[in-house]
């Protein structure tokens, strides 16, 4: 307790001094707010964004979808967490996406987004995400916009390290945060030491789809693997994890798992380990994970449970693996655009550490190791060291690139970022944020080629930035100017959930793919109605299926008859318009789910389950035209003993 | 070959050119359409100009009462055959005929051409005009009279919330330029004549 009690008031001692010394430079920095900074992130009634950012929702499951510069928000995907505005883990088509080895999951905790890379530079075609509570990774589709694949990592337990792509998308890697009896099993928790693993997994991608598979899973010792990026250029190959909680501990880690000066950089040559791989190398392990892919063909997702992972453990392969020394439990892992810079943010440390590819495989050819850790490797600190930013500030959580030789920190408890030089090391600038930045982006940030233009700081906190909603407020996103040497900070803007973590990308790399509709005569969703002709209610027992369409601005058929109470009435709804922008909604009263929205030549499926005798209404809910008040319906709904036969209809022909 | 006759020759072919590039087109533009709904006409069929245009153009035009652009009209058989027959008519005159019979072809281009263009008034009207008596929105001239939607037949007019374009297309202008090139053919192959007589 002592030991708690003296390393919280030094802590708090050092917060404040950085804090006071930071706030003469802030409020200086904070008026000087160019006044053209307006017109920087002004676009133009009817123009568009330079960059699309893709932020995380954090503990909102989702990712929203902002344009830069202006901050404005165009879409939030739904990803790991019902979305009833969406239908998405509500309609019969999407609740297989949401589905795990524990069952159907209605919320995560999205983290990482990544943009998938073709030779080290953004490609525009998927958006790779992890979920952190129930271990994911989902992908989104940047032609439609719309998550169409989840996988569960089996042996894993907070999915952090993850979901950062290779510069081909060769790899997706998801590394566990706490590590775990693997297989699962019923032991003592003060036990951890030295039995629990680590696991870091490797998820193959098929260039054709973007489809995810796991290739192998490396069992790592107990540790904390925090965060993670690929090699690139010369590093290509190559994967890096931060580490904390290298001394193991299972309570109070605030303390116990930051007493080691120095925590680890995992150093994974992943090219090494997918040889032995391929040669048959690894052990196949019984391990339950679900696999949900969404078809845009169907318009429905499907959930397959796998059975097993194939897990390689470092001894396997000897010279695939390294520790890199770096001080105090290392949060961001960031890997500059030549790929010869690996910068540890060490949390705790004052310094910010940044190793050198180059002199990390000097290191191993001369097979110069301080000692090893559960049979891997550890190097020496001073024989991989590029060099030291002292002093940036404190809490270094990120660093993301400029790719003109500038590198850029977010501090957490300094609340601020800071602007340092490759190379030099030197400071440059430093901006405060309000307040306590997490992570930062910079379009392109993790890749061979940055668009250095702007950065955006994420921010956990905002206090009194912004009108007062209750004891809630929002979080939010800061946009800064980085063309010029010293950064100016543009604009403010409120995000959905946490803004955890983002990607950027020009837009014109997605523009051009993005689909405006779904193909009517593409649709092979089994009960679409592709015209009235196809319209029908059939009954299988107690199970009615109503194939409806929608087009402006009626619904065919509008009025039914002949559903029972205790009835389980399916309504497949099948949107008819094949224009841009016209989605058509559907609920219905007293159903236990939500609306459907659907887009142009899309089906979805609700369910609904009468309670009550009568004649109950449905109608449109997403306001598609003139006549949008008047497209609605009827289902009469007769007493169980009731023998009144099935009927439909639309306007006359009743 | 008389320098005529190869004019004449080229004159019967260009409205070949027909059966490859669109007669005719209508567009349709309003706020919510930025990129404007279009109907490209054809000697043999209607296609969109954008995919699903004429399929939007009939939901729109249902509000008020319009029929349906028909997937087929009895023109698509007419068209293509008279052009065939008149591009047959005016090779034959090219190889065989002298520049008095190039005046004759001239005439009878610009007498189909005429009943063409009356056809297709008559078709716009009507699918102007002849509206469903259940129509969702009905409106009336200044006057009292029902508003009709007829497409300007050449030109551009304003309709309720849409500005509709008509105008010809490549494929018109071929056929335009077919018929004037007879007409050079005949002014070509009669000073010639005059020339060969003053010898």
């Amino acid at each position: 307790m002592k030991q708690i009690f003296k390393l919280s008031v030094g802590f708090l001692m050092i917060a404040m001094a950085f804090t006071s010394c930071n706030n003469s430079k802030s409020s200086k920095s904070n008026s000087a707010l160019n006044s053209n900074a307006a017109e920087k992130v002004y676009v133009a009634p009817g123009e568009y964004d330079e960059f699309y950012a893709f932020i995380s929702g954090g503990f909102s499951g989702q990712l929203s979808v902002y344009g830069l510069p202006s901050g404005r928000l165009f879409k939030v995907i739904p990803v790991f967490s019902q979305d009833p505005e969406k239908a998405y883990g509500y309609n019969e088509e999407t609740k297989p996406m949401l589905n795990t080895s524990h069952g159907f999951i209605p919320w995560d905790d999205s983290h990482h987004p990544d943009i998938s890379q073709t030779g080290g530079k953004l490609d525009g075609r998927y958006v790779y995400i992890n979920a952190n509570n129930t271990p994911r990774i989902a992908k989104i589709d940047l032609t439609t916009f719309e998550t169409t694949e989840i996988i569960e990592i089996p042996n894993s337990a907070g999915n952090h390290s993850s979901s950062f792509v290779t510069e081909n998308t060769e790899y997706v890697v998801a590394g566990t945060r706490f590590s775990v009896p693997i297989p699962q099993r019923d032991m003592p928790i003060k036990d951890y030491k030295g039995n629990f693993k680590g696991s870091l997994s490797f998820l193959k991608v098929n260039p054709e789809n973007g489809e995810m598979s796991i290739k192998f899973q490396l069992l790592m010792p107990g540790f904390d693997y925090d965060l993670s990026h690929p090699g690139r250029g010369k590093s290509h190959g190559w994967f890096f994890f931060t580490t904390y909680n290298t001394e193991e501990a299972n309570s109070l880690l605030e303390v116990n798992a930051s007493q080691n000066d120095k925590d680890f950089i995992a150093a994974i040559n992943w090219k090494k380990i997918e040889e032995y791989v391929n040669n048959g190398g690894g052990t196949k392990i019984p391990s339950e994970y679900a696999h949900n892919l969404y078809s845009d063909e169907n318009h429905t997702a499907t959930s397959t449970m796998m059975h097993e992972v194939l897990q390689v453990k470092p001894s396997d392969v000897p010279g695939a693996i390294f520790l890199l020394p770096t001080p105090k439990s290392p949060h961001g892992c960031d890997v500059d655009p030549t790929g010869e810079y690996i910068v540890g943010n060490g949390k705790l440390s004052a310094n910010l550490t940044v190793h050198s590819f180059t002199k990390m495989l000097n290191a191993i050819e001369n097979k110069k190791f301080a000692g090893e850790a559960y049979g891997i490797p550890i190097l020496k600190f001073e024989d991989v060291l590029a060099g030291v930013v002292e002093q940036p500030g404190l809490g270094p959580l990120h660093t993301e690139f400029d790719g003109k030789g500038n590198a850029y920190t977010s501090f957490f408890i300094s609340s601020e970022v800071v602007k340092w030089k490759l190379g030099t090391w030197e400071v440059l600038d430093r901006k405060p944020t309000f307040y306590s930045i997490g992570h930062l982006m910079i379009p392109g940030g993790n890749s061979a080629n940055p668009f250095g233009k702007y950065l955006l700081a994420m921010n956990k906190i905002t206090k009194d930035r912004y009108l007062p909603t209750g004891p809630e407020v929002t979080q939010s996103a800061q946009l800064f100017d980085i063309s010029g040497d010293k950064m100016e900070l543009l604009l403010d803007f409120p995000t959905i959930g946490e803004p955890h973590y983002a990607a950027g990308i020009p837009a014109n790399l997605i523009t051009a793919n993005s689909k405006k509709l779904y193909k009517l005569e593409d649709n092979k969703h089994p009960y679409a109605a592709k015209s009235d002709a196809d319209t029908k209610v059939t009954r299988n027992g107690n199970e009615v299926h109503i194939q409806m369409t929608m087009i402006r601005s009626h619904f065919s058929p509008d009025n039914i008859e002949g559903v029972k109470v205790g009835d389980k009435v399916y309504f497949h709804v099948t949107n008819l318009e094949q224009d841009y922008d016209v989605p058509h909604g559907i609920a219905m009263i007293g159903a236990n789910t939500s609306e459907l929205l659907i887009m142009p030549g899309q089906t979805e499926t609700f369910v609904w389950e009468p309670k009550q005798v009568g004649v109950w209404p449905f109608y449109c809910t997403d306001f598609c035209s003139a006549l949008h008040q008047e497209m609605q319906g009827y289902v009469r709904v007769s007493p169980s003993s009731s023998d009144i036969k099935l009927s439909w209809s639309l306007g006359d022909d009743f | 070959m008389k320098k005529s006759n190869i004019i004449m020759l080229l004159a019967a072919i260009f409205p070949l050119a027909l059966f490859i590039f669109p007669l005719w087109n209508i567009t349709l533009e309003a706020p919510q359409y930025p990129i404007p709904l279009g109907m490209n006409i054809h000697i043999n069929d209607f296609a969109d100009a954008n995919p699903y245009d004429i399929k939007n153009i009939n939901l729109m035009n249902h509000y008020v009462g319009m029929k349906y652009i028909p997937e087929a009209i009895p023109e698509f058989k007419i068209f293509p055959i008279g052009i065939i027959v008149s591009t047959i008519i005016g090779l034959l005159i090219a190889f065989k005929g002298n520049y008095k019979w190039f005046l004759g072809w001239f005439v009878l281009m610009i007498v189909l051409s005429s009943a063409g263009i009356y056809d297709f008034y008559i078709w716009e009207h009507d699918y102007g005009h002849n509206l469903d008596p259940k129509a969702i929105m009905k409106f009336t001239n200044p006057d009292g009279s029902v508003m009709g939607f007829q497409p300007p037949l050449f030109g551009t007019k304003h309709i309720l919330n849409f500005t509709a374009h008509s105008y010809p297309r490549l494929g018109a202008f071929f056929l335009g330029l077919g018929i004037a090139t007879s007409l050079l053919a005949f002014f070509i192959g009669k000073k010639s004549h005059k020339k060969v007589l003053n010898i």
